[in-house]
């Protein structure tokens, strides 16, 4: 007995002498919270939170990969002490979740019949499933099985629907997917991603700029799930209200519908839900990661500015806006006139994005009240140009310097700027009776249908080219001419001639006939010898293009290296990460693809959120792997579509002509509910290859 | 050396630990769905008994039997073992991290493994020395490493298999082990 006792004493002292002296020969220094944290867990071991044990769980959260709310066992204390040892609230680290990413299932086409295999990983071994579809969920519930926490069922569609709720991001669907159509990520990985030669997408998701998941929009829009459309779009698109209203809808043409009948009026859905966020009188609660301590400058607050600034945001970085201008929004304020883009509707979004910590300050211009050094020596870790294109083109004739005389971007931002109270100081602009604004695209357009509301007797257009060859958005053009805009078209200016005091009074043009093809694929206007003509006019806006005003890089010292492009647009090494050739330094927009579409300009500033973020967290700042950059899927473009019954699109309904232009009130309205439902109705929820045959 | 060798396949083939012994069931079914998990236990196994065979053989005939104490054998090579692994762990942590990360989630998995156990308690009984202790235990281990590995491939290609509703999963793994031990059991004249 004695021996016993003595023998087990020895044994365990022996043990527990050589386990300490080892624990401080073999000490690995370890983050001394991953034990704290693991005493936190149940310490069950049961591997439930997808690491293998509680101690490799400790460590992912003391690494950041895993939330506080990790441990599925011990519940919601857990998490409040681990949270506590960790420093931040209970739930702030940003959950993994698991996303379903096919959208087809049982709609695909069948290429093969299985006799009764039952398992997705035997399908897939067995000449890749039974799918025509090559990247398609195969139905058969390997991820039903894996899910420890009951978190995934096989929906009605034959593919798998994850209740967030349950699902603890554990990945173990994920891994037993052999199509990879399960995809664990936290909400920030969501915001980064792009477009990949092998997503799941369709036709019109891969034309947007701005990438938005324009079918997942309409079906939640279909469901009556507004909020979710909502928030659906803004992963993509912070500036929704805006772009409802002003895009010039780049999808609608790739649009599957569109090929045999007319396309979803896709925009209309965007701004419906969006009006439906802000006339609901509630903000929809926007989540943002864990604060980084990385400070990054937003030069500009315009569209790409706004959206670069919205996603930094909410990657936990802190952003700064600095704006030249007395108000945010860029362009979009100072170009877009009131009726088409209300400004409070404009500033109620532009809130939106302030509320979520974003500072700005205005009145301050680079190269004038600071320059890039005194960002870096601020502390900035990174710096953001979007400076937008507000420099007019001239047009190179005699005279256009005449007192009558102005150019498109100044004449708008002047009277925004006016309409607005930002400059009680300054004169107004006197408005001619007979005005002609030069050129073709939407300034043009927004210059005479502001004009026509101003009080203009009568206001023309002078194009050097024809309607057809016009790149203004064809709603506007329509709409200019139902408001009784004269268009004079395959006429090209040639001098302006003065009175005796200076001021405009005759358009001396040539008239043109379309020629051969030019590199934009529009036929080259040539003009007709000895066709000079004169037109009696007494106010003169140029509208033909803008660039941006590089004019800061010769102040500020260290902005002597940017590479500036011959079209004076910044220019970046790679289109698709938007890093100039200062490392620290990024540029989108229209400062980098000279004036463009506004939900471009959002999808730059997407773009570049995302390289700023690599270039933030220590990465290399390299273009998305797999990218579909500008580009779309050959095998989802189709020729023709099957069974397709016409159903009328809804128009848009506008203000009466004679109600509209006399005033500057929005001249476009929005669409009803019924209207939006059976809009969505006609979308046929189209992925790669398959579509919604049902609805067709 | 003739005799080792005979010893080294009567432990692989002829007494498999898991299909002659039906010891270690538990990762037996437990991480035999995918080889690489099957791999990576089987390495660990193989580790571990090496050097619990090694410990508790000196144990017990150092310590155990001089002083009468064989009682206290099972408890005693509970604790070893225990102590062990967590030894084996700080130092391969410190040492060679890279091991440490290939077995790493396995090791103290397998700190109470019944396999590890029973062949300890089996070189006592059979009152080896020490190198057929040495041997036995890598043996066993390496025959462990075997039918595991064997399991797994069996049980992948069972996933391609039409198998019926109420056989799949586990109740069709554990037809196939038996149907596997009824294959090792060929080999029992052979030693």
């Amino acid at each position: 007995m004695v021996e016993a006792i003595l023998f087990m004493l020895g044994l365990g002292a022996a043990s527990g002498a050589i386990l300490s002296a080892a624990s401080k020969v073999f000490y690995v220094y370890e983050d001394p919270r991953i034990a704290e944290v693991e005493n936190c867990l149940a310490g069950a071991n049961c591997g439930g939170c997808g690491y293998a044990g509680c101690s490799a769980a400790a460590v992912a959260v003391v690494a950041g990969e895993a939330p506080p709310s990790v441990c599925i066992v011990a519940g919601a204390e857990s998490a409040a002490n681990v949270a506590a040892v960790m420093g931040m609230e209970a739930g702030a680290a940003e959950p993994l979740r698991s996303y379903n990413l096919c959208r087809g299932g049982e709609r695909a086409d069948d290429k093969y019949q299985y006799m009764g295999i039952n398992s997705c990983r035997a399908l897939s071994m067995l000449y890749g499933g039974k799918r025509e579809c090559e990247i398609g969920c195969l139905g058969m519930g390997d991820c039903v099985k894996a899910c420890q926490f009951d978190a995934i069922a096989l929906g009605e569609d034959g593919f798998p629907v994850i209740d967030e709720l349950k699902c603890v991001g554990c990945g173990a669907c994920a891994e037993a997917c052999p199509k990879n159509i399960l995809e664990v990520k936290k909400m920030s990985d969501k915001l980064l991603h792009f477009n990949q030669q092998d997503d799941r997408i369709a036709p019109c998701t891969q034309t947007c700029p701005a990438q938005i998941d324009i079918p997942k929009y309409i079906e939640q829009i279909r469901k009556g799930d507004y909020e979710g459309a909502v928030n659906t779009i803004r992963e993509r698109n912070p500036l929704l209200l805006a772009c409802g209203r002003v895009c010039p809808h780049p999808c609608e043409d790739y649009c599957r519908r569109g090929i045999e009948d007319e396309a979803v009026s896709i925009n209309q859905l965007k701004r419906f839900v969006a009006d439906y966020e802000m006339n609901s009188g509630k903000r929809l609660p926007i989540s943002c990661a864990p604060d980084t301590g990385k400070k990054v400058a937003i030069v500009g607050a315009g569209p790409a500015g706004l959206s670069c600034a919205f996603f930094l945001r909410r990657l936990g970085h802190s952003v700064t806006i600095f704006e030249m201008m007395p108000k945010l929004g860029g362009m979009i304020r100072y170009g877009i006139p009131e009726y088409r883009l209300p400004k409070e509707v404009l500033q109620w979004e532009i809130d939106g994005i302030l509320k979520l910590g974003v500072d700005a300050h205005t009145n301050v211009k680079l190269g004038r009240d600071f320059e890039l050094g005194s960002l870096v020596a601020a502390g900035y870790d990174a710096v953001f140009m979007g400076i937008g294109a507000w420099k007019d083109y001239d047009l190179g004739v005699e005279g256009e310097n005449l007192n009558g005389c102005y150019t498109g971007i100044n004449f708008l931002t002047r009277f925004a700027k006016k309409q607005q109270g930002d400059a009680p100081l300054e004169e107004a602009i006197p408005i001619g009776d007979k005005c002609v604004v030069i050129g073709g695209g939407n300034t043009a357009i927004d210059c005479v249908r502001t004009l026509v509301r101003l009080g203009a007797k009568e206001v023309s257009i002078v194009y050097r080219r024809t309607r057809n060859e016009m790149p203004a958005n064809m709603v506007e053009i329509e709409a200019a001419e139902h408001e009784g805009i004269k268009f004079h078209f395959l006429a090209a200016p040639t001098k302006v001639i003065g009175d005796e005091n200076g001021h405009v009074k005759q358009l001396e043009y040539l008239k043109m006939e379309l020629g051969e093809p030019d590199a934009s694929g529009r036929r080259r206007p040539v003009p007709i010898a000895g066709s000079e003509t004169l037109m009696d006019i007494d106010m003169l806006i140029t509208a033909i293009g803008q660039g941006p005003d590089t004019a800061f890089v010769k102040d500020g010292k260290r902005l002597d290296d940017l590479k500036i492009t011959k079209w004076s647009t910044i220019d970046a090494l790679n289109p698709e990460t938007l890093q100039t050739n200062i490392p620290y330094v990024f540029a989108a927009g229209d400062a980098y693809t000279g004036a463009s579409l506004v939900v471009e300009a959002i999808g730059g500033g997407r773009r570049a959120a995302r390289s700023i973020h690599l270039y933030l967290t220590g990465q290399e700042v390299t273009a998305p792997p797999k990218s579909l950059y500008k580009e779309h899927i050959p095998e989802s473009i189709f020729e023709s579509v099957e069974g397709i019954t016409p159903k009328a699109r809804t128009p848009m309904p506008e203000l009466p002509v004679e109600e509209r232009i006399q005033s500057f009130v929005e001249s476009d309205l929005v669409i009803t509910e019924e209207d939006a439902i059976y809009e969505a109705n006609r979308c046929l929820n189209c992925c790669r290859t398959c579509y919604d045959k049902d609805v067709a | 050396m003739g005799d080792y060798i005979v010893l080294a396949i009567s432990c692989i083939f002829v007494n498999n630990i898991l299909l002659g012994q039906f010891l270690g069931n538990c990762p037996f079914l437990g991480t035999s769905k995918k080889m690489e998990t099957a791999v990576g236990m089987a390495m660990a196994v193989v580790f571990v008994l090496v050097m619990a065979g090694v410990i508790t053989w000196i144990l017990n005939t150092y310590f155990l039997v001089p002083f009468g104490i064989e009682y206290l054998r099972t408890i005693g090579f509970i604790l070893v073992i225990a102590a062990l692994v967590q030894f084996v762990e700080m130092f391969l942590k410190k040492s060679i991290p890279a091991l440490y990360a290939g077995l790493g989630i396995f090791l103290p998995l397998i700190t109470t493994n019944c396999a590890v156990m029973g062949v300890c308690l089996i070189n006592v009984n059979e009152e080896y020395t020490f190198i057929q202790a040495l041997v036995t235990s890598f043996s066993y281990a390496v025959g462990f490493g075997l039918a595991l590995i064997l399991f797994a491939g069996v049980r992948e290609r069972i996933l391609l298999a039409r198998v019926p509703k109420p056989l799949q999963d586990t109740s069709i793994g554990l037809v196939t082990a038996g149907m596997l031990a009824l294959v090792f059991y060929a080999f029992k004249g052979m030693v």
